[in-house]
């Protein structure tokens, strides 16, 4: 019988869903007999309907100037149990290492002595920030949000791609995908054990309320947005909405003798923490951009004097920047004693000569990455790349070679996804999120899985035509007994309804009350 | 007004509040069968349909689909949704040249597009349906708000609408106690109620189960919560039979409601969440002895007579 999958072709990568052709992995299996029978119309027809809840619920992003549903694709991506436990080590490690160097290169600067990083580096970062330092935040935590993107090589090997530790965003479609989801496919989560995502906003807010300044019993809690502009302003208002906290803008904060307040209408109102959705360089005209109009004057002083903290902290994107990022295994060896458990991408620092010539010669077969880029920008895949882009290529690298780095070319695992009306093979990857509340380092069981929809693509930034999947995280068999013993046991007694008298008429026991 | 007309508006506000909250229950219950992995379906299918006063006697395992036919689609039993909506539709007949045009054409509309709703809702998910009903009661109560002179009817529907609530939010919160293990089902809770977002602002987002209780039962500002329900009913009998009464509350339906509202309003708020059961069984009676009263006081029937033939 023909079916949806019959005419899949793996491409030259691991793919997520099938070991061989017409072979399922073991976690695949239910998804894969419930898809099966559904033809590519049926499909399609359904993924239209999603497409139709996100446009109706507004859950968009700024595209080329316009506002565009978030692509959701209906396959989604599983991971099973064992294979969650080992992300979730890995990223805690990474985050507990990356807050290590923060707070050492914000106050002591051990490392630094210590050679394990050369100081040169951190002093060239882009988003070194001096005015953090000293900075000491109320319960020691730096990175309370962070999403660290992971990649999966040609052998299945996770892989870390880079670090996001200043505003990582993404985590409001993981929340509205599976609401799609749960509501246009609910076939489809029949059989699995998925572990739910609507935990974030209240572990979030629980992280936000433990990192407020010491002896304030009941803190006050705010989102602070760029505006309604903003790509990602969509998500400042669910996650503000969810958590039952204010979103606010710059204009609304007012911040005097080192304390920030809010204005509303019952006057001047104290903020204690603020999660801050807007860059370093724009949330304090007093330090930063002197123009800048969405930030608040005197925030910065206000975190240094203890009365309010900034989550994440001003200047975290030194710990992210992708020439650091090389040196994060051996960050987790000296802070930790730990080897890393997921390791990074085959990387070449460019700041040595005898490297750079080698990687000048051979920029076919790499990536080029700059440092400080986010959301895909600047990033050249030297084998797709023409003549003419390498050759202005070789010339800005040359003549900065601490902006950039250079990386092998990895094939993404692929995932089966649904392009028209037929499934193929398209690259993804995975950001997962994780919370920092001084104690632990929480992860949100899923997290983002990007798909890159251009045939062959291998950047997935939403804003290079990229779209999303629905994660699961399989949730672990429970171990014994089920946890919930209750459910046989008691029944329920049933108290029949009001109904009007003439309604009640055909039944047997007339009217109720 | 005629007893007859009255007795339709109060019926058309318990049946169209029974649909609206019939649904939201099932959206969030049904939501989050799907989204906790360790739910035991049968046993929350059970709960369901006891919550919503429907007996299910079968031997057999309840799916989801089961608990939709019974609470959903079955058109013959005013306790389900799609029956309640008809139940409605058939007072609102009743009552046309009384309740505004709109309204009738909204119940009338709504009762003629549930075949289709549930046929795609069959293929889609069961959200599609909910969701209609759901905006269908919301314009069914904007046409009331906008249309209706605020007489006597309007008092009959209001108090209408009021109790079904009252009851609906003891239900939930009863079925709630027996089978609760954990802070997502109270999240669960609020969200029946429609009441999630408006709780998180006013409490934030840390579900302890005391301060959900507290909201749904106490709050003063949510229109869902039973104390302003109950304020709501309390106002409409005193509007509708004005007494200017030295002592005493004569009206026997006002009397349930004042009293059950008045310990509400001024209970001890740990010790109501200890003997929370009993205050709910209070309220569920005090809601049912008002109808009851309501019944008897503005509703009169004629006992119908049966004539014989003589010698037959």
């Amino acid at each position: 019988m023909a079916d949806i999958f019959d005419s899949y072709r793996l491409a030259a990568a691991w793919d997520e869903m099938f070991a061989a052709p017409g072979q399922p992995r073991a976690p695949y299996l239910s998804l894969f007999a419930t898809l099966q029978p559904l033809s590519g119309v049926d499909l399609r027809f359904r993924a239209d309907q999603l497409a139709r809840v996100f446009t109706d619920r507004g859950v968009t992003f700024a595209y080329a100037g316009e506002e565009r549903p978030f692509p959701l694709d209906l396959i989604p991506r599983i991971i099973d149990a064992a294979e969650w436990d080992m992300v979730t080590r890995a990223v805690r490690q990474r985050v507990t290492a990356l807050e290590r160097f923060l707070a050492d290169v914000y106050g002591r600067g051990s490392v630094l002595d210590d050679g394990v990083v050369p100081r040169r580096l951190v002093t060239t970062s882009a988003h070194f920030r001096r005015e953090a330092y000293g900075i000491e935040p109320a319960n020691g935590v730096r990175i309370h949000i962070s999403g660290v993107d992971l990649v999966r090589d040609e052998a299945g090997q996770f892989r870390v791609l880079e670090d996001n530790l200043r505003i990582p965003s993404g985590v409001s479609y993981v929340i509205e995908n599976r609401r799609a989801m749960t509501q246009t496919l609910p076939t489809l989560f029949a059989d699995a054990r998925v572990s739910p995502v609507d935990d974030y906003p209240a572990r979030l807010l629980a992280a936000l309320r433990a990192a407020a300044p010491d002896g304030v019993a009941d803190p006050c809690v705010v989102v602070l947005t760029p505006g309604v502009y903003n790509a990602a302003y969509f998500e400042h208002a669910l996650l503000a909405r969810l958590m039952g906290v204010e979103l606010v803008e710059g204009r609304d904060l007012v911040c005097s003798g080192n304390r920030v307040r809010m204005r509303t209408t019952q006057g001047e109102q104290p903020v204690h923490v603020v999660y801050r959705r807007v860059d370093d360089e724009f949330l304090d005209p007093l330090h930063f951009l002197p123009d800048s109009v969405i930030g608040c004057p005197g925030i910065v002083n206000a975190a240094r004097a203890g009365t309010v903290t900034l989550a994440n902290a001003i200047g975290n994107g030194v710990a992210d920047d992708k020439l650091l990022y090389t040196y994060v295994p051996d960050l987790i060896r000296y802070y930790l004693s730990e080897e890393p458990l997921i390791p990074n991408v085959e990387t070449h620092r460019l700041d040595d000569p005898e490297v750079l010539r080698h990687v000048l010669s051979t920029l076919d077969t790499l990536v080029l990455k700059p440092v400080d880029g986010s959301g895909g920008k600047g990033i050249v895949i030297g084998p797709a790349a023409d003549e003419s882009t390498l050759d202005s290529l070789r010339a800005t690298v040359a003549a900065d070679p601490r902006g950039w780095i250079a990386q092998r070319p990895v094939a993404l695992s692929t995932s089966p996804t649904l392009i028209g009306n037929r499934v193929a093979p398209r690259h993804i990857d995975l950001r997962p999120f994780a919370i920092n509340d001084g104690d632990d380092v929480w992860l949100l069981p899923g997290g983002l899985t990007r798909v890159a929809l251009p045939e062959g693509a291998l950047v997935v930034n939403s804003s290079q035509g990229g779209g999303s999947k629905d994660t699961w995280v399989l949730a672990a068999e429970p171990a014994a007994a089920p946890p919930r013993p209750r459910t046989a046991t008691r029944t329920v007694e049933v108290v029949p309804h009001d109904v009007a008298p003439r309604d009640a008429g055909a039944g047997p026991t007339g009217s109720q009350q | 007004m005629l007893s007859r007309i009255a007795e339709s508006l109060f019926w058309i506000g318990r049946y169209v509040e029974r649909a609206d909250d019939t649904a939201r229950i099932l959206d969030a219950f049904l939501a989050r069968l799907l989204e906790d992995p360790w739910s035991d379906e049968d046993a929350a299918c059970r709960s369901l349909l006891a919550i919503l006063g429907v007996s299910a006697t079968d031997e057999k395992r309840l799916t989801a689909g089961d608990a939709l036919e019974r609470l959903a689609f079955d058109v013959d039993d005013p306790s389900a949704l799609a029956g309640a909506v008809a139940a409605a539709r058939e007072n609102a007949r009743g009552a046309r040249e009384t309740i505004s045009s709109e309204m009738w054409e909204c119940l009338n509309v709504t009762w003629h597009t549930m075949s289709t709703r549930r046929r795609a809702a069959e293929r889609l998910g069961p959200a599609l349906f909910l969701s209609f009903i759901r905006e269908r009661a919301a314009v069914l109560a904007g046409l009331a708000e906008s249309t209706m002179s605020r007489d006597e009817g309007w008092r009959f529907l209001i108090l209408g609408r009021s109790l079904e609530r009252v009851d609906m939010t003891a239900r939930l919160l009863s079925v709630q106690l027996l089978t609760s293990d954990g802070p997502g089902d109270w999240r669960t809770v609020l969200r029946a109620c429609g009441a999630d977002e408006s709780f998180l602002r006013t409490h934030g987002g840390t579900l302890e189960p005391a301060r959900v209780i507290e909201f749904l039962m106490l709050d003063r500002l949510f229109p869902r919560s039973a104390l302003h329900a109950l304020t709501t009913a309390e106002q409409c009998l005193r509007e509708l039979a004005p007494a200017t009464e030295r002592s005493g509350v004569r009206d026997a339906a006002r009397r349930p409601i004042g009293q059950i509202r008045t310990r509400l309003e001024y209970a001890d708020v740990t010790g109501l969440i200890e003997e929370l059961p009993a205050h709910l069984r209070a309220l569920q009676q005090a809601c049912a002895a008002c109808s009851a009263a309501v019944n008897n006081r503005y509703f009169k029937h004629a006992a119908p007579v049966v004539w014989a033939h003589e010698g037959s």
